[in-house]
């Protein structure tokens, strides 16, 4: 038998991904990738590997593979019970397995989406530069498709790396409420200041309809009056304003254009926020100039590379 | 032309809010020019009807400096055509049994199904977007006498290679999937493939042409009736 993990329950959805697929949003092809990449990032920093190697995102849990490799994973993102073998073990900290051993995901008692990601990744073939899974286009991961019972997800074994722990202090707590920073643009100019300061005083609550694709939010309508638009590229984080006036987030698997009114898009940072938010769970937006959002950003991705994680075995 | 924030990271450049090959032109033109000027800084580009979004590292670069830049990067660039996109030639097999919707745009538009077959094919489509789909590519403009208006209930299934019309668009459906369009007949050809690189024959700006194949030849290219 080959190397790697063998799939025994795939959990309510698992998705091999990447960091995403760049440069094709031009032919229809979204981008995909991890929904919160935080968490997806720590995994994979905490097996030893580069930044952005296939990993898997668990949403809600019930995963359980059984290693036909020896090897390390980490757990991170959402708050999963976590066994090898039936032995609780903990998140957020590489675990070493051997083969024969079985490692089962619970169901999430914080968060959404975790991220397991193995020493130098699953090994799956790229398609369009990318093994992000994007379930609607049928690409990436293996044939475009959600993990299934008895698949088997290919890696390499390794005895020689270290485990590696990340600080209590420095992991993401997950709650009922996010506040999501958000840049003013496409149509914000044609949307009346009124209904902007509506709107960022407005609380919203997440709607189970939300998927990879995007956020659907109920609460207090946006009114807006802007006539017909000709479809235009749409961004990581773009708020639409649909006819109904009840704001849309669009995540990482939107379709690369659309035709609604926007009035701006989320910070990346807090789209990591968002994807780990439960329906129900309450959603506000504060407004940040562009230039702080890019200070705020390169300073939270400078924090991350001084964060050193400990050695734990 | 405007440039406006989009994101943090994006910016999205709109020209004049028109659907006309000279506007198609300008906007494949700013994907040419600021593609291989800021190869370095730039995440993606989504080029639409009238705008261009320019998604960007913001670790290389910040979105004062690259709205200057792009803004004398087009400034300086000659003035677009409309006719330097690439000319892509379509096989399409027209049928009462490929397009079921021939009959009814004859109806409704009095005109015999053969001229419906023949306008559709009598002219050259700009591709002016692609999106909803991998490969999707919104094609204009049809002769005004088969224009015909989104189904009133879509269909659940539209197979792969399914040519229709919705308003003064045309297009080829890349896979199979629900949809509005009126549908006139089928291509053999792959508008989108996720096993080949590039996978998809067409972008923004390019030229189609349909031309009329029989069934045999729509077979042997590897076109499926259901």
């Amino acid at each position: 038998m080959k190397g790697g993990f063998r799939v025994n329950r795939p959990g309510v959805l698992t998705l091999l991904q990447d960091a995403g697929r760049f440069g094709h949003n031009r032919f229809g092809l979204t981008t995909g990738g991890p929904a919160d990449p935080l968490a997806f990032n720590w995994a994979n920093r905490l097996c030893g590997n580069d930044r952005g190697i296939t990993a898997l995102e668990v949403t809600i849990g019930g995963l359980e593979l059984e290693c036909q490799a020896d090897t390390i994973f980490a757990l991170c993102g959402a708050d999963m019970p976590l066994t090898i073998n039936g032995q609780p073990k903990e998140s957020w900290r590489s675990q070493r397995v051997k083969s024969g051993d079985r490692v089962a995901l619970g169901y999430a008692r914080r968060g959404m989406r975790a991220y397991l990601a193995v020493a130098d990744g699953f090994n799956i073939p790229a398609t369009f530069g990318s093994t992000a899974t994007v379930v609607r286009e049928g690409v990436g991961g293996l044939s475009g498709n959600p993990l299934q019972a008895g698949d088997h997800l290919p890696c390499a074994a390794t005895s020689s790396r270290q485990c590696l722990s990340l600080a209590r202090g420095y992991r993401p707590v997950y709650g009922g409420r996010v506040i999501l920073r958000v840049v003013s643009g496409y149509q914000s100019e044609l949307i009346t200041n009124d209904q902007q300061q509506h709107f960022f005083a407005s609380e919203y609550r997440l709607l189970s309809q939300s998927d990879r694709m995007a956020c659907r939010l109920a609460g207090p309508p946006i009114d807006i009056d802007i006539p017909d638009l000709l479809s235009e590229g749409v961004c990581l984080g773009a708020i639409q304003i649909p006819p109904d006036g009840l704001p849309i987030i669009l995540m990482h698997d939107r379709q690369t254009i659309g035709g609604y009114p926007k009035l701006g898009s989320v910070m990346s940072l807090d789209m990591s926020q968002l994807a780990q938010l439960k329906p129900g769970g309450l959603v506000s937006f504060k407004s940040v100039t562009m230039a702080e959002a890019r200070h705020i950003r390169l300073a939270a991705d400078s924090m991350y590379r001084q964060i050193n994680p400990e050695v734990c075995d | 032309m405007k440039v406006v924030p989009a994101s943090e990271n994006a910016l999205i450049i709109y020209f004049e809010q028109v659907v006309t090959a000279d506007t198609s032109a300008r906007v494949r033109q700013a994907t040419a020019v600021l593609e291989s000027a800021l190869v370095d800084v730039l995440i993606d580009l989504v080029p639409s009807y009238a705008s261009l979004l320019v998604i960007f590292d913001l670790s290389c670069i910040d979105a004062a400096t690259l709205e200057q830049q792009i803004t004398e990067m087009l400034d300086a660039a000659p003035a677009a055509s409309s006719s330097d996109g690439k000319l892509v030639e379509l096989p399409v097999y027209y049928s009462m049994e490929s397009g079921p919707d021939l009959a009814e745009i004859s109806r409704v538009k009095k005109v015999s199904v053969e001229e419906v077959i023949a306008l559709h094919q009598s002219r050259e489509y700009l591709v002016y977007a692609i999106g909803f789909a991998p490969g999707f590519a919104y094609l204009g403009e049809v002769d005004s006498r088969i224009v015909m208006p989104r189904l009133d209930t879509p269909r659940t299934l539209v197979p792969r290679g399914s040519v229709g019309i919705a308003g003064r668009q045309t297009a080829v459906y890349p896979v199979d999937s629900p949809g509005g369009w009126n549908l006139i007949g089928l291509c053999p050809e792959r508008m989108f493939d996720p096993l080949s690189e590039p996978g998809m024959p067409l972008q923004v700006g390019d030229r189609v042409r349909f031309f009329s194949i029989n069934r045999e030849t729509f077979l042997a290219r590897g076109g499926r009736l259901a």
